[in-house]
């Protein structure tokens, strides 16, 4: 694997799936065929970068994706209240995605934001000391 | 003893959106009296002040730096780890946020020092809304004339805790996955790109201006024998005052958690994220310095109320989850750890699970490649340790519970 991904292409990977994450919401199938292709990789190498990182997805995610933290210093929070509000709101469990394809639910590991816990991500803006009321206030702010 | 700001100095007193009010702070003077003098005399008052690596793994910062001017080469590289991805660890974000100049300032020290023209940011995917700042400080720093020898790219992950040890962060920095690499070759000989690599953690940076302008000998009147200077906590869970505070090294927990951060009825504090250990109570007065106990930085109550297993199988579940598969002690360990103790917590534990967790976590500490598979039996065996009795009562609760479900079986 080393010998093959050569500097400025496999520099290129990881920023390529990044952008089309954030363009298209998802990695799918095709892209990672054509890109395996152009750089003169495996599907298997690019399929491997696209399924390591927990912020690209090769299935279809919505416009907004909420990430709320499970670690510890949330979890001594009640960042299952959280969970529990998120998923009473928008009638999906975490790994799901609505059906407008607006929101998609996920659980994720410490954000770094222990100090505003229980806290989360909606794409990447940080929301902590999360009440019910204010997440309500957060997702009915979404578009 | 007591509080003492030499990396948080300029948080809250500067505008971190505005370079003057960081020079009227003395900004940039360490950069010009670095500059002023050899790379070899620079690297000699980082040694001779003892600072040691803030990441977690503690190593010499001169030395360091001193292996990688040493190194054959005219291609180097500096990256600023900025994956602050330990449980319970925000220091970072806080330093990013608040004081991203004097950062800067001191990669432009560090570039001078090992010989290098680029230097990287390794920036957490989960820290984006820290981005724009960085850049505006950055592009402030360099209208300002002092980056005219160094260009500091930010290189965004894509969220992965692994890629916050340093050989995974290499490989995630050249767009692979992020996996830690068999070492030797150490980064300082053979890093990014196979090129020599300094990586240092932004608290461990964020200190060299301040020994510059003050000297070595004042740093190493600060702290211990063996762990010079301060150490910034993040200080979260039970405790009615959760937030970032600087301590001398050798301060003591009691210090941090009870007097700063106003915890009640502590039953154990975690110190150093899911990779660190465990300080129950009746040790509630260690000093913390890198000859007892340290790692990142994070520090975590928990009260009375807390179960133990439940948060040794919560801090298993995310090392299993974030292991990057390279290894095998690690990726099927934590795995096995996992399962063992999530039927301990679920009341459902055999006989033998202590006996198997002790087994396992010997190999692990032993056979992983990296850190995280190392540490990941620090969490189980400090709590057999000290809270040994858990373990013991919920093994017994279990076979009460079988034997109630009418199921003979040990």
């Amino acid at each position: 694997m080393d010998n093959k991904l050569q500097v400025s292409e496999c520099k290129d990977l990881l920023a390529l799936l990044r952008y089309e994450q954030e363009k298209a919401g998802y990695i799918d199938e095709q892209f990672i065929e054509q890109t395996a292709q152009s750089m003169g990789l495996s599907i298997g190498e690019v399929y491997g970068v696209a399924t390591f990182y927990h912020f690209l997805s090769t299935m279809p995610l919505g416009r907004y994706v909420i990430r709320v933290c499970k670690s510890i210093p949330c979890y001594l929070k009640s960042s299952q209240l959280v969970v529990e509000t998120v998923r009473a709101k928008l009638g999906i469990a975490p790994g799901e995605t609505t059906l407008d394809g607006r929101f998609s639910l996920q659980l994720t590991n410490c954000i770094g934001a222990c100090d505003q816990a229980p806290a989360m991500l909606l794409n990447h803006d940080l929301h902590g000391n999360l009440t019910p009321d204010k997440i309500a206030q957060i997702l009915e702010a979404c578009p | 003893m007591p509080e003492k700001r030499i990396v948080l100095k300029n948080c809250h007193v500067i505008d971190p959106r505005d370079i003057n009010t960081y020079l009227e702070q003395d900004g940039f003077k360490a950069l010009t009296l670095a500059l002023g003098m050899t790379p070899e005399a620079v690297i000699a008052e980082v040694k001779a002040s003892g600072l040691r690596g803030r990441g977690g793994a503690g190593f010499p910062c001169g030395l360091k730096w001193e292996l990688a001017r040493k190194a054959p080469g005219d291609v180097k590289y500096l990256i600023c780890n900025a994956d602050e991805g330990e449980v319970g660890t925000f220091k970072d974000r806080y330093i990013l946020q608040n004081d991203p100049f004097t950062l800067i300032e001191a990669l432009a020290i560090a570039a001078h020092a090992i010989g290098t023209k680029q230097a990287f940011i390794y920036l957490r995917l989960e820290y984006h809304y820290l981005l724009d700042g960085l850049v505006h400080a950055i592009d402030q720093v360099k209208a300002n004339g002092s980056l005219a020898h160094l260009d500091i790219k930010i290189c965004e992950g894509a969220g992965a805790y692994i890629c916050g040890e340093e050989s995974a962060l290499m490989d995630s920095i050249e767009g692979k996955r992020g996996e830690a690499r068999f070492r030797p070759p150490f980064p300082p000989s053979k890093g990014l790109w196979g090129k020599p690599t300094i990586i240092n953690n932004v608290e461990t940076l964020m200190n060299i201006p301040a020994i510059l302008l003050n000297g070595a000998q004042w740093f190493r009147q600060i702290g211990t024998d063996k762990s010079k200077g301060t150490k910034v906590f993040s200080v979260s869970g039970d405790v009615d005052r959760p937030g970032v505070c600087e301590f001398i090294l050798g301060s003591r927990l009691d210090e941090i958690v009870v007097d700063w951060a106003h915890a009640r009825d502590i039953k154990m504090v975690q110190l150093g994220g899911a990779a660190g250990g465990i300080v129950p109570f009746s040790m509630i007065e260690t000093p913390l310095a890198f000859e007892s106990i340290l790692g990142s930085g994070a520090v975590t109550a928990f009260d009375k109320s807390r179960d133990t297993l439940d948060l040794v199988s919560r801090t298993v579940e995310f090392l299993a989850e974030e292991s990057c598969g390279k290894c095998t002690p690690c990726r099927e360990g934590t795995e096995v750890m996992l399962e063992i103790l999530g039927r301990l917590a679920s009341g459902d534990g055999q006989q033998e699970d202590i006996q198997t967790l002790e087994e396992l976590s010997n190999v692990m500490a032993l056979s992983s490649l990296c850190g995280l598979g190392q540490a990941a039996s620090i969490p189980v065996s400090d709590t057999l340790k000290y809270f040994r009795n858990d373990y013991e009562t919920r093994i017994k609760q279990s076979v009460f519970l079988r034997s109630l479900r009418g199921q003979q079986w040990q």
